[in-house]
């Protein structure tokens, strides 16, 4: 039973770096796919989170644990939620984009939008309040300060942006219903690696797998060394 | 006579809390103005407006004969710049630091490299450029704020109790980085500080804020010798009393200082008098010694603070003392909180106001 099972991992450690074109494809999109999400959820992720870390208003601390219970959003749930939505009979049908690389984006960056702004508000009031006004006494407008106070939070902007494209790289439910995992257009690591598996392609399925808890590991790493860059 | 800033009645709120209280003050082109007062008195909050990062609740501030609003306010900003007592600095190299606020002003690079490394040597640091901020001393820190400020070339400097908690190599670099800006660059300069004796060598006016108001402003020796009923909060500064003086037999002045203490100081003086000493010229014994010091007293320390190379103690004889001792001779007399020794003074290092 052992050397079965050593046996199908040196066979998918063989496949991984052989070098074959339709791995290196499913991989670079689901890099391309993730990635984009990751740089949506960024645009619009960070602004928030640094008006929730720098301002007072009411209502703060209800959208702050808003976000926080959003962090934990089943994949599945979304995936359906969006799938509603985006149907050819749902209100936003009209758009076409499900089923295609552009609904699996827009599903991600709302998917991570919520480690998005919970990483850059909890980066923001880490750093310490002197900061924003040490900059405004240099000269610095408001919104000048608001971003040198994201860049002193060394490494914080980066720590979100790479647990967002964990998250989203890493999901299945929203790739899967909302990209329907059609062959060269929206399968991507997960999918495929679902898919094999039901088929009975283990092999297969484990050397795609091998693949993404490398990316995930090395991210995860690199989360770890600015942690504790920080500290 | 034109002023840089003027001040009327300004008053600032944080939530119950009233910093100011309809407090003026006029801050002429080019002096340096020292604001005394007790902690707590307003002295940071004055400063946050003059430097255009806090609005009075009420009141009007004029910077340059302009008022001052929230549409003007960031203009302010890059006319004024402000030293904080904390230091505050970038987590970055120094010399990021320092070229911050000319970036911000749009200076070409090769313009900050020169101007940086410039004001690095204003403030004894020449080659400090690419050190971590975070691996400095405490005293190098301090300097690179302040280089960080001077570096601007604003019309003027607010600065922060800019020598608190230094060790007096540090402070003494500060102080004539301080002078020299004013003198050379004519840069008008608004410091609050604890230190009496900082506000009489330094500053051109001084001015005396309590409880959130401007009670007096004029010359150091104005200002000591009004016989006012402010003068009472002195005693809460570093060794500042008050009392009365008379003259001795030897050429010095006994000063009946209450509680039952006399220290002679080597002037001529009767009547009322103010007297301050600088802690670091008070030094301590455990048991008593005798010296040519004329001033000897026994006292309790109530007090201990590190300030790295040196150590600060308050020390209380019925009036309260301040000394200041190098670290390696508090470890080697063993001084602790409640242990009683002796300091003693000279009668020249009595200082009359």
């Amino acid at each position: 039973m052992a050397s079965e099972i050593l046996e199908v991992l040196i066979e998918a450690l063989e496949l991984v770096f052989s070098g074959d074109p339709t791995f290196l494809e499913i991989t670079t999109r689901s890099i391309l796919i993730s990635g984009t999400a990751t740089l949506l959820s960024a645009l619009w992720g960070a602004p928030i989170g640094m008006i929730l870390g720098l301002k007072k208003f009411r209502g703060k601390t209800l959208l702050k644990s808003l976000f926080n219970a959003l962090l934990g959003i089943p994949t599945v749930a979304l995936g359906l939620i969006l799938y509603l939505f985006l149907s050819r009979s749902g209100p936003l049908g009209f758009l076409q984009i499900l089923y295609t690389p552009v609904g699996i984006i827009i599903g991600q960056s709302i998917l991570i939008t919520p480690i998005t702004v919970s990483f850059v508000t909890s980066a923001i009031e880490s750093v310490d309040p002197e900061i924003r006004d040490l900059a405004r006494t240099l000269g610095a407008s408001e919104t000048q300060a608001s971003i040198t106070v994201l860049g002193e939070s060394s490494g914080g902007f980066l720590l979100a942006v790479i647990a967002s494209f964990n998250r989203a790289i890493a999901e299945l439910g929203v790739a899967l219903m909302i990209g329907g995992n059609i062959k060269g257009i929206t399968r991507v690591l997960t999918t495929t690696i679902a898919l094999e598996t039901t088929r009975g392609e283990v092999v297969l399925a484990i050397a795609l797998a091998i693949i993404l808890l490398t990316i995930v590991s090395v991210l995860s790493l690199s989360i770890n060394l600015i942690q504790r860059r920080r500290t | 006579m034109s002023y840089l800033i003027e001040l009327k009645g300004v008053t600032k709120r944080y939530g119950e809390v009233v910093a100011l209280n309809n407090a003026s003050l006029k801050v002429m082109k080019g002096e340096i103005l020292t604001i005394i007062g007790p902690n707590g008195s307003g002295k940071t909050t004055l400063l946050r407006i003059m430097a255009g990062i806090d609005r009075p609740t009420s009141g009007e501030f004029y910077f340059d004969g302009v008022k001052v609003d929230g549409g003007n306010m960031s203009e302010i900003r890059l006319r004024g710049t402000m030293v904080f007592q904390r230091t505050a600095l970038f987590n970055a190299t120094v010399y990021k630091n320092l070229a911050y606020g000319l970036k911000l002003r749009g200076y070409p690079k090769n313009e900050i490299k020169e101007k940086v490394k410039e004001v690095l040597r204003l403030v004894r640091l020449e080659g400090y450029e690419n050190r971590s901020t975070k691996k400095l001393s405490g005293g190098e820190q301090q300097r690179v704020s302040l280089a960080r400020a001077l570096v601007l070339e604003t019309e003027l400097l607010l600065l922060d109790e800019p020598t608190a908690n230094l060790d007096p190599k540090n402070v003494s670099i500060i102080e004539e980085t301080i002078s020299q800006v004013n003198k050379e660059r004519h840069a008008t300069i608004v410091m609050a500080t604890h230190n009496i004796f900082q506000a009489e060598t330094l500053a051109n006016r001084l001015a005396i804020l309590l409880e959130g108001k401007i009670v007096e402003v004029g010359t150091a020796k104005g200002v000591f010798n009004f016989q006012s009923k402010y003068l009472a909060s002195f005693a809460r500064l570093e060794n500042v009393f008050l009392g009365t003086s008379r003259i001795t037999e030897d050429g010095t002045s006994l000063v009946e200082i209450g509680d039952g203490i006399e220290i002679e100081a080597a002037v001529e003086k009767t009547g009322k008098a103010t007297i301050y000493m600088r802690p670091e010229d008070i030094t301590l014994s455990k048991i008593h010694t005798a010296s040519s010091a004329r001033n000897t007293f026994k006292g309790r320390i109530v007090g201990i603070s590190d300030l790295g190379s040196v150590m600060r103690l308050r020390i209380d004889a019925g009036k309260e003392f301040i000394a200041q001792i190098t670290k390696k001779s508090f470890v080697e007399m063993q001084l602790n909180i409640d242990i009683e020794v002796f300091f003693t003074f000279k009668a020249s290092s009595v200082h009359m106001i």
